[in-house]
């Protein structure tokens, strides 16, 4: 117990400011801030595998997300028929080409000694490949496309449950940092950041523009969810008999009817979207205690010493037997896949995917705000750099507005100057977590909550 | 005839577009390599620093316009650039007194660097939209056009134009200067021989009696004139915005790594690789085949390789493959 102190005594405080903005603005909000702080601390888990276990730099976190939120979309949505019946021949045709393309490829790869000859002609296959694919695929991408654009335009999806896509997601995460890792992991630290953070932005073109898969920036909106609904609940005897047990102190000073029933009214609105991300966050947080679970249990296993032992130095591990480049690949699948989870998780919540939203300031380079500024190495802290990093991303605005004006009281309204800080309060997020991440590197390098090694 | 117009069509639409986003790249390009080769880490607020440069060139610039001082047909920006310079300048020595000494002395492995980097890009970023806001700005004036293309068609009787915007030529004119002045430095005088001893070798340089201090101070004051002139021309050439320039970071990157990071002419040379790769992929050659094929020929689609939603892809891509087949680079890395 009383080493944990400050991991309890970080997470009361944390609890304490969530509840006091649901206190204070409103419960709404405290739980939207809540359940995106959910999704972060799964995406830092998955960095913190990467980083913290093994010490693999990996600024690719924004592509990852934005598979698993494509997993959302193809899970979910129901199949467009009629789009399939268009072109949907086409696209399994470009497919089927892609399967041999690899599969040629490999049997070039095994059968022929490493030579000139070879690479030319993998090279050769691989742009002629391109050039077939693009031209095979063209007329069935213009009628998936022409198929009423402003609704649909593309394929659709498995029309499933929702919440199968957290798995599928992960599934399409881990797929992709599998290729990325087979490409990429030799490379030195900075040079895998740029290329893996390099890598992402290709990931994200691709999704913005192959519009007969993910309709692109036309955004897929209205996706189904995993809890019920405002507007079915507003009607729902039993929740609206809930709302009033719950408030029957505050109904029974109302007097007069009508007015008591108007506020009742009032309330099942608010309570039914307050019911529903208690649904989300109930949600999240199975996913977020399982991962943990998992997680705390690897980083004690041998297998977590021995990523530790590859980390603090890898010439030794590997001198001791350890296959150093197959343990990088796997926990850079593993972490990405956990990326990817929260990825769909995300778009799960929001109810709609906008590729166009994916930017790396906010899911590749805040993320890793949160996992240095938690400590990373620490599940407990990499949670915490979630929670602290996205409650002060969204509380950022209204906390420099106060300080604004608390540090300009003198001055009147129609100062150019205060009224130019005012307009830009929105900017005063980035400053915050710059000076953050700064002073936390300076001065607290391990994090908010450090990584400990207990040897048994 | 149609042979002329369609090397004319190439002009235009791929070569001089691509020699001016070239030369804006390089100039970003040899200050990443810079910064990498001498202070040794990835700095990832490259975009954001250019940004700020350019920031402070527009704001020297509108005060010029409001004093009325301009240079006629030349832009007033061109006045304001020495200013913004040295602003900028003043900015980085500033964030290396607070940020990067610290490390510096710590002898911290270049990730930590990286990790700074970004909470330096944070703040950048922060005090640009703060001081200027995050919208789209043009600050040209003067003359636009060198030569206009219905001027150009009519002096010639071709059917295709060729535009030549002041800016073009502004900014490949720029470059050329700019560079050959830098690597008249870096090989000539005795301070540049000093950065290229301390690139190659820090220990050995610190025995021979080279100041570090003096080092790093040249860098940031060259990295600063770098990162000023060439935000400055891409936003004479196109226009200011922060968020462009903080994705513009990531070609720059290519560009140095293509060249093979530590090394200034490779960097050089890597923006023009990127330019032309990304503009050569992405443009539509239909056109240019109507010109060069008989009717009968003539493609019905529009000979495009890649849509130009992919221009960034494209140069990332290219990036991706020098790395997996030659990470140091198209030209040898890390020798100043």
């Amino acid at each position: 117990m009383r080493k944990n102190l400050n991991v309890i005594a970080a997470y009361s405080i944390m609890m304490a400011l969530i509840l006091l903005v649901g206190i204070f603005q409103s419960w709404n909000i405290a739980l939207s801030i809540f359940n995106l702080c959910l999704i972060s601390a799964v995406m830092t888990m998955g960095a913190n595998i990467q980083w913290g276990y093994a010490g693999l730099i990996n600024f690719g976190i924004m592509g990852y997300t934005a598979l698993g939120g494509l997993a959302a979309v193809l899970i979910s949505v129901d199949p467009v028929q009629e789009a399939w019946r268009a072109g949907g021949f086409d696209i399994l045709m470009s497919l089927w080409l892609i399967v041999v393309m690899v599969l040629v490829i490999r049997f070039i790869l095994k059968r022929f000694e490493k030579s000139k000859i070879r690479t030319y002609s993998i090279a050769a296959i691989i742009i002629s490949g391109i050039i077939l694919i693009r031209f095979s695929a063209e007329p069935g991408i213009e009628a998936i496309e022409a198929v009423d654009p402003a609704k649909t335009g593309f394929l659709g999806g498995f029309g499933l449950p929702i919440i199968f896509s957290w798995i599928v997601g992960a599934l399409f995460a881990g797929g992709l940092a599998f290729i990325v890792g087979k490409v990429a992991l030799g490379l030195r630290a900075d040079y895998l950041a740029i290329a893996t953070l390099l890598i992402s932005e290709i990931v994200i073109a691709i999704i913005k523009h192959e519009d007969w898969l993910t309709r692109g920036v036309k955004n897929v909106i209205g996706l189904k969810r995993p809890a019920p609904y405002e507007v079915d609940l507003q009607t729902t005897d039993w929740f609206i008999n809930l709302v009033e047990k719950f408030n029957s102190g505050k109904l029974s000073v109302i007097e007069n009817l009508a007015d008591r029933q108007a506020a009742l009214n009032q309330l099942v609105i608010e309570g039914s979207s307050v019911f529903v991300k208690l649904c989300y966050s109930g949600l999240f947080l199975v996913v977020v205690i399982i991962l943990l679970i998992l997680t705390q249990k690897a980083l004690y296993s041998p297998w977590g010493r021995m990523m530790r032992a590859i980390r603090d130095n890898e010439e030794a591990a590997n001198a001791m037997g350890k296959n150093v480049v197959k343990q990088h690949l796997l926990i850079f699948i593993l972490g990405s896949a956990i990326v990817g989870i929260a990825g769909a998780m995300l778009v799960t919540q929001d109810g709609l995917f906008t590729p166009g939203s994916y930017r790396p300031m906010r899911y590749t380079f805040l993320i890793w705000v949160m996992v240095i500024v938690g400590g990373s190495g620490n599940n407990f802290g990499a949670i915490l750099g979630g929670f602290v990093v996205w409650f002060l991303w969204i509380e950022a605005a209204p906390i420099s507005l106060f300080l604004i004006n608390f540090f300009t009281t003198g001055i009147p309204e129609t100062n150019a100057l205060k009224a130019h800080l005012i307009e830009s309060v929105p900017y005063f997020r980035f400053l915050m977590m710059g000076l953050g991440l700064l002073f936390i590197m300076r001065y607290r390098p391990k994090g908010i909550l450090p990584e400990k090694i207990e040897i048994k | 005839m149609d042979f002329i117009n369609a090397i004319i069509l190439l002009l235009n639409y791929i070569f001089i577009p691509a020699l001016t986003y070239g030369s804006q790249l390089a100039l970003g390009a040899i200050f990443v390599t810079l910064i990498y080769g001498i202070l040794r880490f990835a700095n990832f607020a490259t975009g954001d620093m250019m940004s700020f440069g350019t920031m402070a060139t527009i704001l020297f610039t509108w005060y010029f316009q409001s004093l009325g001082v301009s240079l006629g047909v030349l832009p007033t920006a061109l006045l304001a650039i020495p200013f913004g310079i040295i602003f900028m300048i003043m900015y980085m020595l500033l964030i290396d007194k607070f940020v990067f000494k610290y490390y510096r002395y710590q002898k911290s492995p270049p990730v930590q660097f990286a990790m700074v980097s970004i909470g330096v890009m944070f703040v950048t970023q922060a005090v640009v939209r703060i001081i200027i806001g995050p919208a789209d700005r043009r600050f040209f004036d003067g003359e636009k056009f060198i030569i206009k293309a219905r001027e150009f068609k009519e002096m010639t009787g071709l059917n295709e134009g060729l535009a030549l915007k002041s800016t073009q030529v502004i900014t490949i004119f720029v470059t050329i200067v700019l560079v050959s002045l830098l690597f008249w430095f870096l090989n000539r005088t005795k301070t540049g021989k000093s950065m290229k001893a301390y690139s190659d070798n820090e220990d050995l340089a610190l025995l021979s009696g080279i100041d570090p201090k003096k080092i790093v101070l040249v860098t940031w004051i060259i990295a600063g004139i770098l990162a000023t002139i060439g935000g400055a021309l891409y936003g004479l050439d196109k226009s200011f915005k922060p968020f462009t320039y903080f994705n513009n970071m990531l070609p720059i990157f290519a560009a140095a790594i293509v060249g093979g990071i530590g090394n200034p002419f490779g960097a050089f040379l890597g923006g023009y690789v990127i330019a032309f790769s990304e503009i050569l992929l992405t443009y539509a050659y239909k056109k240019f085949f109507m010109y060069v094929l008989p009717v009968s020929m003539e493609p019905d689609s529009l000979v495009q390789l890649l849509s130009t939603d992919y221009k960034f892809a494209v140069s990332f891509s290219i990036l991706v493959i020098v790395l997996i087949y030659r990470p140091s680079g198209i030209f040898k890395g890390k020798v100043l």
